[in-house]
């Protein structure tokens, strides 16, 4: 058998210790973060149709402020509040993944 | 001689008995917006319907000083009553005692209704309340609950079960509403989670609120765990009592018929889907242009929003609906919106409830998070769900159907009784411009103008292969419809199959692929 004891890690479950391996997925693991509303994010991966407003700009909450060009389908983005544009960090025809932050509101 | 003495002497002790925690408990427990064990059941059944059992029951533990303590009922009431004069059988865990703590003989008596509406074959309400096992009984109190899963479990796809969280419910306990049919949540008072905030951050540094980690909200839109979301206990009974009236009362009989009505016609169907393929709009419009009187009773309304699962009636019979949603995430396929659909067409197949699938569908959403999240196992589900339902399964492709989402989405070739699509429908393999690129790769590389000889290559691709006719052609389209037809057709469709039989090799269950 493989000896894998110097590759043990202390491991916590129900207040007790345990040593033990862990997996890769566990360590690929990312960190719940609380998401920011003033960041704008794609929720699709897909390239930026249209952006329609500048940064300074007062927007209101529900208006459009970019189209997205994904899956075969032009998705409107709107502002989820009353706010100013902070920054704009996409152009018009870039390409996107996924959770890209595209706009920053002040 | 008379029996005054003891029925005085039984009323007294039903008194008592029924005062749960007492007043103070009371008191807290409506302060926190929460109505009592006793009101919920009487606010969900018939008035006057509701009938207990195991009043006096009383609990078990003998350590940690619990046989000095007196829990009335156990925090738990248990009984029988009716909703539209039909029999149910309900219980409600009591948060005044104990905070609804679970041990053995709350278990017990949880146990005896649901073995009770199993035997008598109808729907199980469970109203969850409970800070969760009663720690003073030990192994007692799991055995509480492992007697309740495999209950569930045995019940499954026989009785409908409908669990509300209306409180905490945390640990092992939330497992029991984890297999059951329905999960109602409400703002600000259900919590469910395995391990609580202090835990995880204790753990693994992680902070984050009760509401955060397992509120209503956060069931409804990321877990997928609760199928409907309330902003108060009173919208959560009202929703209760609309999903009652579609389905059957077990997997013996059929939902009750209706009387038909019309779809109220607000806006004539052609007009809700736009011209250009490229732009969105809400399929529950097209869902409300077929169901009589528009109704149409969405399920899982805040999760994966990418399709759209619900209830309506189509001449007065439940037809249980899955549509692709074009106004989210372009209304593609993913791990999500497949387990969401999957497990809806499985409920319909079990309660003998006929499917009518709507397809507007680009295909499966691209990215490394889902294949690596498994989007092959939980695609897989969509397919083995299509395939194995033997109740009447209708599709209309409304326009697109792209790829392995075609195939998925109830197709011919899952064993589809109607397949219908608009003229403005397109079954391909893939789309115009992803399929122009690999079919016309030396064209396009050897031309003089490549970007010219592309676009005039899609365009060439779109006429042949984006519409309905080459798979009319080939009969996996039965018919090409006139969009203003749908809802007749529908409605002759479900009539001819309502005495289909589809008969399958004996088993003792798949293997699907969960």
């Amino acid at each position: 058998m493989e000896d894998n004891s110097s590759k043990y890690q202390v491991f916590v479950v129900n207040s007790a210790k345990y040593m033990t391996l862990t997996t890769t997925k566990f360590d690929r693991r990312k960190k719940w973060e609380k998401s920011d509303p003033k960041e704008i994010r794609s929720i699709i991966p897909g390239s930026v149709i249209e952006i329609f407003v500048v940064p300074g700009q007062l927007v209101k909450g529900g208006q459009v402020i970019l189209t997205l060009d994904a899956m075969k389908m032009y998705t409107k983005v709107e502002m989820p509040f009353d706010g100013v544009i902070k920054s704009i960090n996409v152009t018009k025809g870039d390409k996107i993944p996924k959770n890209c932050v595209m706009i920053n509101i002040e | 001689m008379s029996f005054k003495r003891n029925i005085l002497d039984l009323r007294k002790r039903k008194k008592e008995a029924q005062q749960g925690g007492g007043e103070k408990a009371i008191e807290k427990q409506v302060a926190m917006g929460k109505k009592t064990a006793r009101e919920r059941i009487k606010a969900i059944l018939d008035e006057n319907s509701f009938h207990e059992y195991d009043l006096f029951v009383e609990h078990t533990g003998r350590d940690f000083d619990m046989e000095k303590k007196v829990l009335h009922g156990d925090g738990v009431i248990i009984g029988t009553g009716t909703m539209y004069n039909q029999p149910v059988a309900i219980y409600a865990q009591d948060f005044t005692v104990a905070g609804g703590s679970l041990g053995l003989m709350h278990a017990r008596k949880i146990t005896k209704i649901m073995d009770h509406a199993l035997k008598m074959r109808v729907p199980l309400i469970g109203i969850n309340d409970s800070g969760g096992a009663r720690i003073q009984e030990g192994v007692n109190s799991l055995a509480g609950y492992g007697e309740i899963f495999y209950r569930n479990t045995i019940a499954s796809g026989v009785i409908p079960q409908i669990s509300v969280i209306l409180g905490p419910c945390a640990g092992g306990a939330v497992y029991s509403p984890a297999l059951t049919d329905f999960v109602f949540v409400v703002e600000n008072i259900s919590k469910m989670f395995i391990t609580g905030p202090s835990v995880i951050k204790s753990v693994l540094g992680e902070e984050i609120s009760m509401e955060e980690l397992g509120g209503a909200m956060v069931h409804s839109e990321i877990t997928g765990n609760a199928h409907f979301f309330a902003k108060s206990e009173d919208e959560c009974f009202e929703q209760i009592k609309k999903l009652i009236t579609f389905i059957p009362w077990n997997n013996a009989q059929k939902a009750l018929k209706f009387p038909i009505q019309q779809p109220l016609n607000t806006k004539s169907i052609e007009e809700i889907v736009p011209v250009d393929p490229h732009n969105p709009y809400d399929i529950r419009d097209i869902i409300k242009a077929v169901t009589d009187g528009s109704d149409f009773f969405e399920i899982m309304e805040y999760f994966a929003k990418n399709i759209v699962i619900g209830f309506g009636r189509i001449q007065g019979n439940t037809i249980g609906f899955v549509a692709n949603q074009p106004m989210y995430l372009a209304g593609v396929l993913d791990c999500d919106s497949s387990d969401k659909a999957a497990r809806f067409i499985r409920y319909c197949n079990a309660f003998n409830i006929p499917i009518v699938t709507l397809e507007d569908m680009p295909g499966y959403l691209p990215g490394v998070d889902q294949e690596h999240a498994g989007v092959i196992r939980h695609g897989a589900k969509l397919l083995y769900a299509y395939s194995e339902a033997t109740v009447p399964k209708v599709t209309v492709i409304i326009r697109k159907a792209y790829g392995g989402g075609y195939i998925a989405m109830n197709s011919r070739h899952l064993g589809a009784d109607f397949v219908f699509a608009w003229p403005t429908a397109e079954i391909a393999v893939m789309g115009p411009e992803g399929a122009a690129n690999i079919v016309f790769k030396k064209e396009i590389d050897e031309a003089e103008n490549p970007t010219e000889m592309r676009n005039q290559k899609i365009q060439e691709y779109k006429d042949k292969f984006a519409n309905p006719f080459v798979a009319a052609s080939k009969g996996y389209i039965d018919e090409v419809i006139e969009p203003s037809e749908t809802r007749a057709r529908l409605i002759h469709s479900l009539e001819v199959s309502g005495s289909k039989v589809d008969q399958r090799p004996a088993k003792k269950h798949g293997i699907p692929p969960f």
